[in-house]
């Protein structure tokens, strides 16, 4: 997956958690949690979301890993670069 | 009528409802009162169709989609109702204290959806629990509908469920009135929600039992009393009530529904689900002595009878006990338009038959085309509603598997 389609992904996941997410001047150095509705139930969701569909393991220590949309992307390109 | 101070009666000022029928008082009674009944089919896993209610209502008015998404269909349907019941009460907490507010709801059973869910999804992933979802255990606590209630308002009084079977949504507002007589709180919010429409386990348990309606048209799959009926028809739902201590409640000038006068709980201690019509008459009997009335003061009892073959006899035999020289009594059932919603009949039911005291109708039992006679009372209203001169006071009667009795008496409000 290029890092684009890594970054449309983590923005589909959410908007299936949220509906009515706002993802217009979405900052992507700034943490997800600032600017949308997220809390760590939802980033839980995110995470069984991709073990689901690609069967990613996350331990739970790289989870801040997850803080950005840019971060996201940076942590998950290598483990998604064959998908 | 016992006489009580001000402050040690309780009123009901606000509703608030989901039924298979209505999502309002209003349009809930015009339904009950044309003896129109809204019970569909629906397709359950493993099991195929059956006949179900299933509600209709505005899911989003009061919170979120994430939030339903999130949390419980009792959680939403709780949401709602206690969204509408205060407005209904016209209670914005200008008036009342979230940290002297408490939450009451009665359920038959929380969890058996989402579990069921849980592990059809894990089937998925060849059963590897690493797909088990995070969620699980704060839906399904048994607190978990009236938590989602109190996350919604902010309430920060006492906020637990009920479990008392089929009985719930009455030992709910039993709940509600003895904390507002405790002083433990100064409104309750109280009722019962049922979510179980959503779970194939509960419909094949009625199923293995022989206490599973069938019927080729939905409509007539409910008929309490009637020679041909086989059985329960399941339905989701809820209904909360406000509930206030008198002098209160004036102090605001809120409308008031009615006053509870009498309730009464008790056991059968013998089987885990044959009814005890014994045990159901000392219930009655217990709760109009509490309210300080004789069974001729009882205007309308609206019965717990489900549909099944026992239950309904052994109730209308209860009744013939307690209420043997009453002409003036008068007996309907609300399951026949709606089913069974579980944890939330007894309230629901209560809320169809409470306009009563203002347009002095009995809404009618349907599907009632041949009364057996094991059910023959002389005064069911069938069919069609009664219209009476005056009603005076509405007994409900709602009992529950392994041996549960609930019985509230409501009064028309005299101040």
């Amino acid at each position: 997956m290029t890092r684009d389609e890594i970054k449309d992904l983590i923005l589909e996941i959410i908007a299936d958690i949220d509906e009515d997410a706002e993802f217009d001047g979405l900052n992507p150095d700034e943490p997800l949690r600032d600017q949308l509705d997220l809390d760590s139930m939802d980033f839980l969701d995110i995470v069984m979301e991709l073990r689901k569909r690609y069967q990613l393991q996350i331990p739970e220590e790289d989870y801040p890993e997850l803080a950005t949309l840019t971060s996201c992307v940076n942590y998950l390109e290598p483990k998604l670069k064959d998908k | 009528m016992k006489d009580l101070p001000e402050n040690e009666r309780i009123v009901i000022t606000g509703v608030g409802l989901a039924a298979p029928n209505a999502s309002n008082l209003a349009d809930y009674r015009a339904k009950l009162l044309a003896g129109k009944s809204e019970i569909s089919t629906i397709d359950l896993r493993f099991m195929g169709p059956a006949p179900a209610g299933i509600c209709d209502f505005a899911e989003t008015r009061y919170r979120k989609k994430k939030e339903n998404k999130r949390g419980t269909r009792a959680g939403c349907i709780g949401v709602y109702c206690a969204g509408e019941a205060l407005a209904d009460a016209a209670i914005d907490f200008s008036e009342y204290d979230k940290a002297r507010t408490g939450v009451y709801i009665g359920l038959t059973e929380h969890g058996t959806v989402e579990t069921e869910n849980e592990v059809y999804n894990i089937s998925k992933f060849d059963y590897n629990v690493d797909y088990w979802t995070h969620h699980h255990n704060p839906r399904t606590v048994l607190n978990n509908p009236a938590g989602e209630i109190t996350m919604n308002l902010g309430i920060t009084g006492p906020h637990y469920s009920v479990g008392a079977a089929c009985a719930a949504g009455n030992a709910a507002l039993i709940q509600g009135l003895q904390m507002l007589r405790l002083g433990e709180v100064d409104l309750a919010l109280c009722g019962g929600i049922s979510e179980c429409c959503g779970s194939f386990g509960i419909f094949a348990s009625f199923k293995a039992q022989g206490a599973l309606a069938e019927h080729d048209d939905p409509h007539k799959a409910s008929r309490p009393f009637d020679k041909d009926r086989n059985g329960i028809v399941i339905s989701e739902g809820g209904c909360i009530y406000t509930l206030e201590r008198l002098d209160k409640a004036k102090a605001r000038g809120a409308k008031i529904y009615g006053e509870i006068a009498g309730y009464a709980m008790n056991s059968d201690a013998r089987d885990f689900v044959l009814p005890y019509g014994e045990r159901q008459a000392q219930c009655m009997e217990l709760a109009l002595d509490r309210a300080g009335m004789k069974p001729r003061d009882i205007t309308i009892i609206n019965t717990h009878a489900t549909g099944t073959r026992q239950g309904d006899a052994e109730e209308c035999k209860a009744i013939a006990k307690v209420f043997a020289d009453c002409p003036d009594t008068y007996l309907n059932n609300t399951k026949s338009h709606i089913g069974h919603a579980m944890g939330a009949a007894g309230v629901l039911e209560l809320a169809g038959n409470l306009p009563a005291f203002s347009d002095n109708q009995v809404h009618p039992t349907i599907n009632l085309d041949n009364l057996d006679p094991e059910c023959g009372l002389a005064n069911i209203v069938a069919n069609l509603p009664k219209q009476l001169d005056n009603v005076d006071a509405i007994l409900n009667n709602s009992f529950g598997m392994v041996g549960i009795n609930s019985v509230v008496i409501v009064r028309k409000f005299r101040s």
